[in-house]
């Protein structure tokens, strides 16, 4: 069996798993922790599609930001562990509704015309000879004239074609950054804060007098 | 497939092992040093000169007993020293020790090394949490805030650099400083980068998470032996990384320092190593220079002094870059 196909099963296992414990584990901090595993799944599984950039974005950007948010609210939020009390037959109706509409989703993208016949291989025509893989696979030939990394890829499109999305989704963020400030700063008048500038430029010979 | 499953182990074995060392001595060091800058001599007993201190310590904290603290999440206990570790030393994958010395030449590692970092921030969160002491709680918490305000301005630095190579190849930015070391036209950047490693790594003078002195010690405070050896090891680990990043990005890798016929000789990675030993001495150097800072007065830097700085440095470069039409072509 393929190394790839292998590492496929494993990442995609592992992400179905801790998606599910998430949802059913009793401690928040626990449901938290298998998100970060589903995260870092993801990552590998992006590692497999050759989208290296986008992988190492997902490690930085959901795990170490993101999860690392939600941390911080399950633990200074004093959640209380939830004790099941309902059964769990009670979700069973509009659970399955959507169980029912996803899958359709799902089955309505596959489409028999985009699995090729042969697997396509990114191997060079050297690497190939040197593991014995038989030359039947489909070769892109784009990949041994002028390889393109990950991020040029996307740069190029993104900054040309695209470029209103990506303006776009940047006022998005500014908008979503001074809308948390909004809601939560509250102009408060009798609080002393620290004046650096002015405690730093101190004159010495005007703030200390010797009083004999 | 035995052969090359066994060749990667003898590449991993011959990073990771003087890796290990490296913090053994680096800890050593950084006593020596701090006691001579201090005008006393450090430990002097165990070795000629106390260089069995080391060994000595990691001897005294594996006989030590493991204390597990009652009410504590135990899997998360005693998991977060480990991945702390575990990510320092994942760390070294990527970095370049000499021309096409390096065990992954990925060409996204500074994107690797900072997912690393990011990712390092969890060993802290999870010992603190876990510990089920209020101290060790905030202390892990300030810890963590502090690593994620300062990781902010690393990535804005390292953009700088970035744009000056045009890859995010760790082996490609040292070739790219092959005619002049980056420290000279992007010096400021330089300093930021030294001062936010410095924050990034719990190091003085931003160490307030972690001194003995404020909080009992921070998020290590209930682990004892084994658990307080890795997190030991990693934070160490951790600093040598900056100092791999800071040599590499600034001030040239394994180059020499000039290209001509006696230093040229001298292979690459004792250049590297120079240049490394040298940061590790400025760490400490730092460490026994300047008193703390509080952690309001961290916090302000963090985002009000150096984010802006950083971020501003970040336009100026990319407006030179395009204005004179220097970018680089890889």
């Amino acid at each position: 069996m393929n190394i790839e196909v292998l590492l496929f099963y494993i990442f995609g296992s592992l992400a179905l798993v801790s998606g599910g414990l998430v949802v059913s584990a009793r401690n928040p901090m626990h449901s938290i922790l298998f998100l970060v595993l589903v995260f870092c799944n993801s990552a590998g599984l992006l590692l497999l599609l050759e989208t290296e950039f986008l992988a190492m974005l997902f490690l930085i950007v959901y795990v170490g930001a993101i999860a690392i948010l939600f941390l911080f609210v399950v633990m200074m939020l004093n959640i209380r562990v939830t004790e099941l009390k309902e059964s769990i037959l009670r979700y069973i109706p509009i659970g399955g509704l959507v169980l029912i509409i996803f899958f359709i989703e799902v089955i309505s993208i596959l489409n028999g015309d985009l699995v090729p016949f042969f697997s396509v291989s990114n191997l060079s025509l050297a690497n190939k000879a040197f593991l014995y893989q038989p030359d039947l696979s489909l070769i892109v030939w784009s990949n041994n004239i002028a390889p393109v990394t990950n991020i040029e890829a996307i740069g190029e499109l993104l900054f040309t074609y695209y470029f209103y999305a990506f303006l776009m989704a940047s006022l998005i963020l500014l908008v979503a950054m001074i809308g948390a400030i909004l809601l939560t700063m509250r102009k408060q008048y009798n609080v002393r804060r620290q004046e650096v500038f002015d405690q730093t430029f101190n004159n010495f010979n005007t703030s200390v007098r010797l009083v004999k | 497939m035995l052969f090359q499953i066994i060749s990667w182990i003898l590449q991993i074995l011959i990073i990771v092992v003087p890796v290990i060392a490296a913090v053994a001595f680096f800890t050593l060091a950084e006593r020596k040093i701090l006691a001579s800058i201090q005008r006393r001599r450090g430990p002097a007993v165990v070795g000629i000169w106390g260089i069995a201190q080391a060994g000595a310590d990691g001897v005294k904290l594996l006989i030590k007993e493991t204390i597990l603290p009652s009410n504590a999440n135990i899997i998360i206990f005693v998991l977060a020293p480990i991945i702390g570790f575990l990510l320092s030393i994942l760390g070294w994958a990527v970095i370049p020790f000499g021309e096409g010395l390096v065990l992954s030449d990925l060409n996204v590692g500074m994107l690797y090394l900072f997912a690393v970092s990011s990712l390092g921030v969890y060993g802290v969160v999870c010992s603190g949490w876990a510990s089920n002491s209020k101290y060790a709680f905030l202390g892990a918490l300030r810890s963590t805030a502090q690593m994620v305000s300062y990781e902010v301005s690393i990535g804005l630095i390292m953009i700088n650099v970035l744009l000056c190579v045009g890859s995010l190849n760790l082996s490609d930015i040292v070739l790219a400083q092959e005619s002049i070391w980056f420290v000279f036209p992007l010096f400021p950047v330089f300093f930021m980068f030294f001062i936010s490693a410095l924050a990034e790594t719990n190091r003085a003078p931003f160490d307030l998470p972690e001194a003995e002195a404020e909080l009992v010690a921070g998020f290590n405070v209930e682990y004892s032996a084994m658990g307080f050896a890795l997190f030991f090891l990693g934070e160490y680990t951790n600093i040598l990384i900056m100092c791999a990043l800071l040599s590499i990005m600034f001030l040239g890798g394994w180059l020499p320092l000039i290209d001509i016929f006696p230093l040229s000789w001298i292979p690459g990675p004792f250049w590297f190593g120079l240049k490394m030993a040298f940061f590790c001495f400025a760490f400490i150097w730092v460490r026994a220079s300047y008193p703390r800072y509080r952690y309001d007065q961290l916090m302000r830097l963090g985002w009000k002094v150096l984010l802006p700085l950083s971020l501003a440095w970040v336009l100026l470069t990319a407006g030179i870059l395009v204005a004179f039409d220097w970018c680089p072509v890889l």
